[in-house]
């Protein structure tokens, strides 16, 4: 119910509509009872051999009730109409928004059919809610109520018998609901497993055909389809017990009426014309009966879908902007670490008391062996994650205080896995900076050494690049994140990792144009390259979370530590020749 | 073969072929399997709308028996219509049930078939279509069937079945009556006929419509990372509203001519009750009819409409369904561009790989090798050279029949690949890539992707021999740690360890390294490098490399320039040689300066 009325929250904004469109639906309900009226007064016509003239108007009456009531009942079925699609289009823009927003952490934990699922099955589940559903319920009641008025002035006895059973229907309408509600929960998080499953099978495609697995991943989604198949199954038994039950009890009140009106008619008590309208709103009542077993399907399905909305919608990123965050402007680039902690979850701390001190301008090199930490440190910079100790501060400024958009265009991030958007190369890398003109995205690209081989494809910039850049290999995607980030012109530059999968010429060459973009740049380059890190002003080794040594490599080297260690094995290991020529 | 282009969806294409009779065709063949379910089902149905219609009949004859004075003759007729409603719920319950068993077998297979179906098919038709939108027609368009199946076929039987049963008993109890009330279904029709044309084109759009916001709405979340470093929220839920709104307003578009149908239809069904009323009471004024007759005619009118209300009322859901079979027959339509050959034999444990006079193109025009003549002896490791775009990785697509040769052919101990089924041509072939991908599960199922069988122990073997299963103690749960969409929560070169475990465990004679330590740091490249040497022993081996340190291990060097091999040989002799590959690593190789100082 609270999940319910939170939904309601969605529709406030249009209760103008609603309105109106309650009011088509009292009117078109209104019709629909007048017409049964009309008719038994036309038996009774009939019964009582009067004038045909008499039967013309009723005639006449009936086709301006039914012409009536079609002209209210559109004007009801399109409001609600518009009125639901809006709901269902203000979700979907919320939720976008909220998981545009969510932080890194959430995403980490989230998977994308998952959310998919949230987004598509959900918001439609809602949406029928608001259209067939949230009135529909109501124009139940009134037709309840308003047939047992008029049911009452006829004939009360035989009234409260045959209302009797369409309380029960209602009753077990109810019941029902609250049945199926956990089904449905159920099967939508089951839709959403098999939905994982196939995503992965689809990502990973070439690790499947690669370990020829092609059918035990068959079989392992038809394992799953089989569990939710069974659900459905389970659900279909449910579902077509109370149906028919509640058929059932609709109808059967029709012989009892006649049985128990026929005798009423024949003491007088009651005319034929009445005894037939008993009956006919009888069958007026079947048509929503059936749809209330509809209605509450929709409605046990809106709640399990309206739960896991909100579930996001409620999430709070953990990353927040403080209220009064100012922006971040003419930043010089001096970056401070003091005493920070880091986990991505409590128990297991990733950083453990880093601080250091980076002047405006400077080239840092992150070096440290698997999991040390290089990455957190890099990813706490723009704040997709927030500490957990100490603090970051910018120019002085702690980081936590500016606006994120601002600290983003601060901070340029080349990240280690590169998305493409299905988009043109252009729109690729004008992704971040929308307003960049031609010769702009022109000169990232040069700088990034990937104008040659744009310029050799056919279509040049205006190349389709696909989901996950399958097109590209995958030094030219990173060089395209290279190209991405250098567009927006940073102040503080992080490269993660961002030169290793380029081959050995093109490194050079990026190599080369790196030593002019770093220029007037604070840098973070997380490497291996020792030429970068020869020439870095600061060398952070990381060990487990911590800095185990720092300073330039002359420093370095002239002490017998870890990465004296690192960088003869890497000499070893290279035969010593990973080295350029300076 | 390739080239013909199919397997790339064109929504437009599929969109204007809707209400196919050649899909529905297609969707009443799933039926076969299901025939026993389907004919209780029917039968269920069959009785309910016999009993539906029964009842005003019913009611009439007793309205007579009341009219009569006869009480007894009344007694009789509710006994018999009590008897009506209880057959009309035991066939309702067996309607809902077993053609609701009927919905969900047919679904089950459906999403197996196609998921069977994608596992056929060949990685060019993955580079071709996106994941969201195959994901979209797996997921969406079987569920839209599924709202037809649940629903609205169902009442579209049961709406012509009624229409046909009441005007039957209608013209049978009063000809003439009858006649005059159904004059108002060529009315019907017609008004029919003309809407479906404009309700055709506005569902089209509501089709398109949604297709496209869930493609934004997939790569929104596939792509956040990106969008967040660039603080790029902003304008992309700019796009989605856009997108979203165009959404709204086709929808809203398709809502008014679905409601168009109610003043229609409402003023139809009470002209024909009006005909029942003024004629009819005409008649039994003139005492050509009896009341009760009157009564049944008056009641049926009213569920004659109802069915087709609910006929038109469906449209929509019939249509969308319609829409949703042709993109899901045109995704089991797509033939495997590569497929086994009639006879094809099991790849005999291989070691020896050759290419004789291959060439090769993604797409037509585009050549990527040319004319490649290459033997890899058993037991050798060659490493592959070459600038970004050379062709390095599509000599490894084409071992492993990823793709197919233009020309020549690429034989595996003497087999050409063409001739052994894909899958036992595959397990031969170890393939370790620069992106190492995790399937969701424990670390432990993941090593084990590739054997399996294999025990706890062998899977820790493997661990051991990559150089995994340090850090994998480490973690809280060790081997039982749940690795998340791509392995999110290890680090690149941990992730990286876990594939190479994975290979090992799968201990193919051929390996191939597809760049697999470019996304690793030092330290973990030392690991590997050591777990690289054990796995390489007594295996053919093909790296695929960027760094000087993996390639000058290599018993011989393919540097390849523009899709053909520019030389051949040892480091040293390449060196030598003063070639490209001196042009490439020279200077890498040459002592500079500063090299090791204290």
């Amino acid at each position: 119910m609270r999940i319910l009325l939170r939904l309601m929250g969605f529709v406030k904004r249009y209760r103008r509509r609603l309105v109106v469109a309650l009011v088509f639906m009292l009117a078109s309900t209104a019709f629909v009872l007048a017409i049964p009226q009309l008719i038994s007064n036309a038996i009774d016509t009939v019964v009582a051999e009067g004038e045909q003239t008499a039967l013309m108007w009723l005639a006449v009456a009936v086709v301006g009730a039914g012409a009536m009531r079609g002209i209210s009942a559109f004007g009801y079925s399109y409001l609600t109409e518009v009125v639901s699609q809006r709901t269902a289009y203000d979700i979907r823009n919320a939720l976008y928004d909220k998981l545009q927003r969510l932080s890194f952490a959430f995403h980490d934990q989230a998977q994308t059919g998952e959310l998919m699922s949230r987004g598509t099955a959900d918001v439609e589940a809602i949406r029928m809610f608001f259209g067939r559903g949230l009135l529909g319920m109501l124009q139940i009641a009134v037709l309840f109520v308003a047939i047992t008025v008029l049911l009452i002035q006829a004939n009360w006895p035989l009234a409260l018998l045959t209302m009797a059973f369409l309380a029960a229907v209602g009753w077990r309408a109810v019941v029902v609901a609250r049945l199926l509600r956990p089904i449905w929960l159920k099967i939508q998080q089951l839709m959403a497993v098999l939905g994982t499953i196939l995503e992965e099978n689809l990502t990973g495609v070439r690790v499947v055909r690669s370990f020829a697995h092609e059918q035990e991943e068959s079989k392992k989604f038809s394992g799953q389809a089989t569990v939710l198949y069974d659900e459905h199954i389970y659900a279909t038994r449910k579902r077509a017990f109370n149906l028919s039950l509640m058929v059932f009890l609709v109808t059967i009140p029709i012989p009892i009426i006649l049985w128990y009106g026929g005798r009423q008619v024949a003491a007088g008590a009651m005319t034929l014309g009445q005894l037939s309208q008993f009956i006919f709103y009888l069958i007026i009542m079947a048509m929503p009966v059936r749809r209330l077993a509809f209605i509450t399907n929709i409605l046990s399905r809106t709640v399990s879908g309206g739960q896991r909305i909100l579930e996001i919608l409620d999430t709070e990123s953990v990353v927040q902007e403080k209220p009064g965050a100012v922006e971040l402007s003419n930043v010089q680039g001096a970056v401070r670490f003091e005493d920070v902690s880091f986990g991505y979850d409590r128990s297991a701390p990733v950083l453990k008391n880093v601080d250091f001190n980076v002047q405006p301008g400077q080239l840092v090199a992150l070096v440290g062996g698997l999991g040390s930490g290089k990455s957190t440190i890099a990813h706490l910079i723009p704040r997709f994650y927030d500490v957990t100790g100490g603090r970051i501060s910018i120019d002085g400024i702690d980081i936590r205080d500016v606006t994120l958009e601002s600290l983003r265009g601060t901070v340029g991030i080349v990240q280690q896995h590169t998305f493409l958007f299905s988009a043109t190369i252009r729109d690729n890398i004008a992704y971040g900076t929308m307003d960049a003109d031609m010769e702009q995205v022109v000169a990232a690209a040069r700088a990034a050494q990937l104008h040659d081989f744009i310029e050799s494809l056919p279509e040049g910039y205006d190349t389709w690049v696909g989901e996950r850049g399958v097109t590209l290999s995958g030094g030219q995607r990173q060089r395209l994140a290279v190209a991405r980030t250098l567009l927006m012109n940073p102040r503080i530059l992080i490269m993660d990792d961002s030169t290793s999968s380029v081959d050995v010429e093109t490194e050079l060459l990026m190599r080369r144009a790196l030593q002019e973009l770093i220029k007037g740049r604070t840098t973070f380059i997380i490497t291996h390259r020792l030429s970068i890190i020869r020439n870095a002003d600061l060398i952070l080794v990381l060990r487990d979370g911590e800095i185990a040594e720092r300073g330039t490599h002359n420093e370095l080297m002239s002490t017998d530590g870890l990465y004296r260690e690192i960088y003869e094995s890497q000499l070893i290991a290279g035969d010593g020749c990973d080295e350029e020529v300076s | 073969m390739r080239g013909q282009l199919s397997g790339t969806f064109d929504s437009d294409k599929v969109m204007g072929k809707v209400y196919d009779s050649r899909v529905a065709g297609r969707l009443i063949k799933y039926l076969g399997p299901v025939k026993s379910n389907l004919g209780v089902g029917a039968t269920g149905m069959v009785l309910r709308t016999l009993t539906t219609i029964a009842v005003p009949y019913l009611a009439g004859l007793a309205v007579d028996r009341v009219e009569l004075g006869d009480l007894t003759g009344l007694d009789s007729i509710v006994i018999v219509a009590v008897a009506v409603v209880m057959v009309g719920w035991g066939g309702r319950y067996l309607e809902e049930l077993f053609l609701g068993f009927v919905g969900q077998k047919i679904l089950y297979r459906m999403r197996t078939e196609m998921f069977d179906h994608l596992q056929r098919l060949s990685l060019s038709f993955f580079d071709r279509n996106l994941v969201g939108r195959i994901m979209s027609r797996v997921q969406n368009d079987v569920q839209q069937i599924q709202e037809l199946l649940a629903s609205g076929m169902l009442n579209v039987v049961f709406s012509a079945l009624t229409l046909i049963a009441i005007a039957i008993w209608m013209l049978v109890l009063n000809t003439s009556l009858a006649l005059l009330t159904l004059s108002v279904v060529p009315a019907l029709a017609i008004v029919t006929i003309i809407w479906q044309k404009y309700a055709r084109r506005a569902f089209i759009q509501v089709r398109r419509a949604i297709a496209t916001v869930n493609a934004q709405l997939q790569e929104g979340i596939a792509g956040v990372r990106v969008t967040q470093s660039l603080t790029r929220e902003d304008v992309n839920a700019d796009q989605f509203e856009s997108v979203n709104r165009e959404h709204f307003t086709a929808n809203v578009r398709a809502a008014r001519l679905q409601a168009a149908m109610w003043p229609m239809v409402e003023t139809l069904t009470a002209i024909g009750t009006a005909l029942v009323i003024y004629f009819g009471g005409a008649q039994v004024l003139a005492g050509e009819m009896s009341v009760g007759v009157l009564v049944a005619f008056m009641l049926w009118v009213r569920r004659f409409f109802d069915p087709v209300l609910e006929l038109t009322m469906e449209y929509v859901e019939i249509q969308r369904a319609m829409a949703s079979g042709a993109r899901i027959f045109e995704l089991l339509d797509v033939e495997p561009e590569i497929t086994d050959q009639p006879g094809a034999l099991e790849a005999p444990p291989a070691r020896e790989i050759k290419f004789e006079g291959v060439s090769f193109s993604y797409t037509p025009g585009a050549r990527v090798l040319h004319d490649i003549d290459l033997t890899i002896n058993p037991g050798e490791t060659v490493a592959i050279v070459g600038r970004t775009g050379a062709g390095k990785s599509s000599l490894v697509n084409l071992i492993t029949r990823f793709y197919e040769v233009d020309e020549g052919q690429v034989t595996v101990d003497g087999c050409d690949v063409n001739c052994v089924t894909q899958q036992s041509l595959r397990r031969q072939i170890g393939v370790v890539t620069q992106d190492p991908f995790l399937f969701y599960g424990t670390i432990e199922d993941n090593i084990r992707y590739g054997r399996p069988e294999a025990s706890r122990e062998e899977v820790v073997e493997a661990a051991r021999k990559a150089g995994a299963h340090d850090f994998i103690s480490h973690l809280d749960h060790g081997y039982e740690t749940h690795v998340g969409e791509r392995g999110q929560n290890l680090s690149g070169g941990q992730r990286q360890l876990v594939c190479l475990a994975r290979a090992i465990l799968a201990n193919p004679p051929i390996i191939v390294l597809d760049e697999a330590t470019s996304n690793v740091d030092t330290h973990a490249e030392r690991v590997m490098q050591k777990s690289f040497r054990r796995l390489m022993k007594g295996r053919t081996c093909l790296i695929i490399a960027h760094r000087l340190s993996t390639v000058t291990r290599a018993d011989r060097i393919v540097v390849l320039e523009d899709g053909k091999i520019a030389e051949i040989g040892s480091h040293r002799e390449l060196l030598a040689r003063k070639g490209l590959y001196h042009h490439m690593f020279g200077a890498l190789v040459a002592p500079g300066p500063e090299t090791i100082t204290g």
